[in-house]
């Protein structure tokens, strides 16, 4: 077994813009949750919309890239206002059943061969991200073992990441960020003081929402397609698994907790791989070494909840439930 | 605590590996049940002539790229053509195989191109006769027999939401991985079958697991975390942890493919102005008559009594002499049982066993669960029928089938935005 190779490969892992996309989508989440309270099972929804949204426009309506990224950023904010307006008074619960099952049905939209000529249905979309590689400023070449292509979308990726959190940071350590983690901590207290809480509540959604189509960007540029597939319910526990990792109403915990659940996930393939071919171990097949990783992701989830809610950076005290 | 949640994930691991190399041996002779396609999938129909009499030995061929199937219908006019995979098929009706005096309908495509997804069996009908107006024929009968399976589905949904709910109301846990116990009494009762048990004993030893299985989540997890005050939302995404732990078990030892319970294909019989599969049949029977017996449990009996209070007001419950850690293990039993005879009934009905169709219904019984009102048992009943005939009847009405799912779902968050108690729901319970 090549532990070398292994462990170089799971720590690539850390920058890739796929670790990028997880970032920003967890850090859509911790607005949401971390900070606001509010529980958000429909992350992919939002990815789902971003990336369609830009997908879309780019193609059906071939507008430019800075277009098609408004475009799929209104989008997204549109889908908030429309998951917000009837379940922010309600309780946290029920949020989390609507936003679930409203990223469900853009899934289904977005699968269904009713609409195949402008969301290719199964089979997604695909050729969109040429506006983006015009834009690209490294010459052809080698950057540390990378084309310039894939270089490029690195660098756009963390750099969005690196503006994202600063937003977040500066949003939360404003006034208006104070009335948020007031809401998260006693909703009533805030609503007596004069604040209209369900404007803030909003307000949040957006942008974690927006945060969201970002990440569904970030996800599918590099790939060249959007597919319905990746935007399952598994997406979004997924995130939730990186939030809860790094810490849930922290700027950088989900940006820290994303790149752990990659290189994690990346080294237990490695090492189980490495044992089937090295025949150490012979009652697994590659396939089901697969499945026992999202077996220990589950199981590390739970533990996570359990015993350590507050993640790896965050601060017990913050938690957004008691 | 530390002890037993350590315990539930030794168990989880235990059962992992005692059952991974079971499966390795039953996984290469995946079909239980005598039948004679090769193939997972198969595109099948009736050829019935305009007095409904069978017409037997008519040739049909189905083609895809170099893949070609043909079948001959048998003398109740049934054809079944296997075929490798799912997607675009060309099927095609030998005409000249046809009886005297018997013409394909005018309007008839022959060959016609199909696609099918999501389902492992497609039927396509042929019609025959002088020039049969399909629809018009059609839409009442149609609108009759979706009404009814519609009706099925909505009471295999209840089986599920049932017991959520009353989990929900006794707990305050929205439990994710409800889905999977669903998943669990399919899976369970097709690896039983595959050893060869009979088809009442397998069923039965599937629900007493799916039982076992709401036992061992509580004593193992929920009952240690309600002990240590863990708030709802924390035990929401345990849950959820739960779920993917679970889903991906049962993958590990399952497999990805499609696989049939025994007797899973029948053909549809013709009951009054309804035609049903008997499949179909016995799944509404059973599944009312279960709901009848619980129903029954919760009004007339001492337990159904205490349940309920303990739904109400756990602490007055406790204060006033009821056992309230009991009361919560006989329900997530009872919930566990329920929801592997939902599992077992939505094998059936789609037909056939995956690893993720328990989670593939989850957000439909949530939609019930909420649609009646999030904690009332009763509630929960109506919001599944519901579900399951807006389902149901949504294709009638000319929605994509592939759609079908979405009405539930948004009809869900339309009445949350009018109504969030749901139907049967108190106002207090909200917000």
């Amino acid at each position: 077994m090549d532990f070398g190779f292994i462990f170089s490969s799971a720590l690539s892992e850390l920058f890739t813009p796929t670790t990028a996309a997880y970032a920003l989508a967890a850090l859509g989440l911790a607005v949401h949750f971390g900070y606001s309270g509010l529980l958000n099972f429909g992350q992919a929804g939002f990815m789902a919309v971003g990336a369609y949204g830009f997908a879309i426009s780019t193609l059906t309506f071939g507008v430019p890239f800075f277009v098609g990224l408004l475009i799929a950023v209104i989008c997204s904010a549109l889908f908030a206002l429309l998951l917000g307006i009837p379940t922010l008074r309600l309780r946290a619960d029920y949020l989390a059943i609507v936003t679930i099952a409203a990223a469900e049905i853009v899934r289904y939209i977005v699968t269904t061969n009713q609409l195949d000529a402008v969301t290719g249905s199964a089979d997604g979309l695909g050729a969109f991200e040429g506006g983006f590689y015009a834009m690209n400023p490294f010459p052809e070449g080698s950057y540390m073992g990378m084309n310039n292509r894939d270089f490029f979308i690195r660098v756009v990726a963390w750099a969005l990441v690196i503006v994202c959190c600063l937003v977040v940071w500066l949003l939360m350590r404003s006034p208006w960020g104070r009335v948020l983690k007031g809401i998260r901590e006693d909703e009533n207290a805030v609503r007596s003081l004069g604040k209209n809480v369900y404007a803030y509540k909003m307000q949040a959604l957006v942008i974690g929402g927006v945060l969201g189509a970002f990440a569904g960007m970030v996800f599918t540029l590099p790939r060249g397609a959007v597919q319905p597939a990746n935007y399952g319910t598994e997406l979004t526990f997924f995130l939730w698994t990186c939030l809860l990792l790094g810490g849930m109403s922290t700027v950088l915990g989900p940006v820290v907790g994303a790149m752990i659940f990659w290189v994690v996930l990346s080294l237990t393939q490695g090492i189980l791989y490495g044992l089937i071919e090295s025949g150490a171990v012979t009652w697994l097949t590659t396939v089901q070494a697969g499945q026992l990783r999202y077996i220990l992701v589950g199981i590390a989830l739970m533990l996570l909840m359990i015993f350590r809610p507050q993640g790896v950076f965050g601060n017990k005290k913050e938690l957004a439930f008691a | 605590m530390l002890k037993a949640v350590g315990a539930v994930f030794a168990a989880i691991i235990t059962i992992l590996l005692v059952v991974a190399p079971a499966s390795q041996a039953t996984t290469p002779s995946p079909t239980p049940s005598p039948t004679t396609t090769v193939f997972q999938n198969s595109i099948s129909g009736f050829l019935r002539d305009d007095e409904r009499k069978p017409i037997a030995d008519v040739t049909i061929t189905a083609t895809s790229g170099d893949f070609t199937g043909t079948a001959k219908s048998a003398a109740n006019g049934a054809w079944t053509i296997g075929v490798p995979t799912q997607g675009t098929y060309e099927v095609e009706l030998d005409e000249s195989t046809l009886p005297e005096g018997i013409k394909l309908a005018e309007g008839q495509e022959n060959p016609r191109s199909v696609t099918f997804s999501q389902t492992s069996n497609l039927s396509v009908i042929f019609a025959f006769g002088k020039g049969i107006v399909i629809e018009e024929q059609n839409f009442a009968q149609n609108l009759l027999n979706r009404l009814v399976a519609g009706l099925s589905f909505g009471l295999l949904l209840a089986l599920a939401s049932v017991g959520l709910s009353l989990i929900f109301g006794t707990t305050g846990l929205t439990n994710f991985a409800h889905g999977e116990m669903v998943t669990l009494g399919a899976v369970v009762m097709f690896g039983l079958s595959a050893m060869n048990l009979p088809f009442w004993l397998a069923g039965l030893l599937a629900l007493i697991f799916g039982g076992l299985a709401g036992y061992v989540q509580d004593a193992g997890l929920w009952k240690p975390l309600r002990g240590r005050g863990t708030g709802l939302v924390p035990m929401m995404i345990v849950s959820i942890g739960l779920a993917l732990a679970v889903r991906y078990v049962i993958q590990f030892n399952f497999g990805g493919a499609t696989q049939q319970l025994p007797f899973a294909q029948s053909p549809e019989i013709q009951l009054g102005p309804v035609s049903i599969s008997p499949n179909n049949l016995w799944s509404l029977i059973i599944s009312a008559v279960v709901i009848a017996v619980i129903g029954i449990v919760l009004l007339k009996t001492r337990l159904g009594k205490a349940t309920r209070a303990v739904a109400d007001n756990p602490a007055l419950a406790a204060a006033s002499g009821i056992d309230v850690d009991g009361v919560i293990r006989i329900v997530w039993v009872a919930g566990g049982m329920l929801a592997a005879l939902g599992g077992i009934l939505w094998a059936y009905y789609r037909p056939g066993v995956t690893f993720d169709m328990g989670s593939q219904i989850l957000l439909l019984i949530f939609a019930g669960v909420t649609l009646g009102g999030l904690g009332t048992v009763f509630g929960a009943l109506v919001g599944s029928i519901i579900v399951g005939i807006f389902v149901e009847l949504t294709t009638v009405f000319g929605l994509a089938a592939d759609l079908k799912y979405v009405g539930a779902l948004f009809i869900m968050i339309i009445v949350l935005l009018f109504r969030p108690q749901g139907i049967l729901g108190r106002r207090e319970r909200v917000g």
